[in-house]
């Protein structure tokens, strides 16, 4: 790289690609702060209420299905490794490589938040698992409830906080989606394998956080309750 | 940042050590380890979380300045789950004085 295009990359406040990276990841880590602290306060809601009505929340896991809770987490964890690799070719400079692992990316971000939708929540809606809109557990899933001697509204509490929990992470997804979709029309047109590589790198530390996000929700939301 | 490229394998390897931590916390959910199934499942959380934040999010390769960030971030969610757990676990310990009738529906029960 040329003397003059190294000076092109670096925005005038300062003194060099260094430490112009270094700013870049640091305001994402304090953004990525501000993230802990908004999901933070779900979390404590689910702790304070778990430990108040704990067999309701055990009745409300066994509503979930843990084939999808299971699912989403390897499919995020496969695109939080394709991310990594995305980022990796923007710093190598191969463009091709960058796109391939961006629409990788894409692809399993949308499929997650797709069954989400489609089957996950719309399968909970069926089964009249939906606070404020249809609550009202029948059959197997009112046995469960009756067999950890669990109140009605308490486990309506969790699952509101499942939705909410979840809702609020899917639509984390789809801004991430976004974010990259972005990315992948500025990388087919050349940008970030130039040595500018910063929003990449930045839109993977977002996807990766959105990422650990969920490595916590699968255990608290499905896996509590004791399935043996 | 100093410009930093981690090894294929690096990635490859957190990958797989995720991959089978999901396995181990979801076996976990099968096993009885009475009281101890949620310690080990936030536990297995906590280690594929500082996994991805250690090499994914490259704070392994990060100057110190990003550190004391996450620490804030860690340390202010310690403090925001801290104060209210004390909070609603110690209410009932003392009754409320003579002649402070709250017009607010008494709490349910614990």
């Amino acid at each position: 790289m040329s003397e003059g295009h190294a000076q092109a990359l670096v925005a005038e406040q300062f003194d060099d690609v260094e430490q112009q990276r270094g700013a870049t990841s640091l305001g994402m880590w304090v953004f990525l702060a501000t993230e802990v602290l908004f999901f933070g306060g779900l979390f404590c809601g689910y702790t304070l209420y778990r430990g108040l009505y704990s067999s309701a929340f055990e009745a409300g896991s066994h509503l979930l299905k843990i084939k999808f809770g299971a699912s989403y987490t390897v499919m995020l964890i496969c695109s939080s490794l394709t991310m990594a690799l995305g980022v990796r070719a923007a710093q190598l400079r191969r463009r091709k490589a960058l796109l391939i692992f961006l629409i990788i990316t894409i692809l399993l971000g949308a499929a997650f938040v797709f069954i989400k939708l489609r089957y996950e929540w719309y399968g909970d809606y069926l089964e009249h698992l939906v606070p404020g809109i249809d609550f009202a557990p029948e059959g197997e899933n009112l046995v469960v409830i009756q067999r950890f001697g669990a109140a009605l509204p308490h486990v309506s509490l969790f699952m509101f906080l499942y939705f909410v929990m979840t809702g609020v992470h899917a639509l984390h997804m789809i801004i991430g989606v976004g974010l990259l979709a972005t990315l992948f029309i500025l990388a087919w047109r050349g940008h970030f394998t130039g040595g500018h590589y910063e929003p990449v790198e930045i839109s993977g530390l977002y996807w990766h956080f959105v990422d650990i996000v969920w490595i916590f929700l699968f255990p608290l939301l499905y896996l509590i309750g004791g399935r043996y | 940042m100093t410009e930093h490229i981690v090894p294929k394998k690096i990635y490859i390897l957190v990958f797989a050590i995720l991959i089978a931590f999901t396995a181990l916390t979801t076996a976990v959910a099968y096993t009885d380890l009475g009281p101890f199934n949620t310690v080990v499942a936030l536990a297995i959380a906590v280690c594929k979380a500082s996994l991805v934040v250690l090499f994914f999010m490259h704070m392994k390769y990060n100057p110190g300045m990003t550190r004391i960030v996450l620490a804030a971030a860690v340390g202010w969610l310690a403090i925001l789950l801290a104060l209210t757990l004390t909070d609603v676990s110690s209410r009932h310990w003392l009754p409320a004085p003579q002649g402070w009738e709250s017009s607010a529906p008494s709490p349910r029960p614990r």
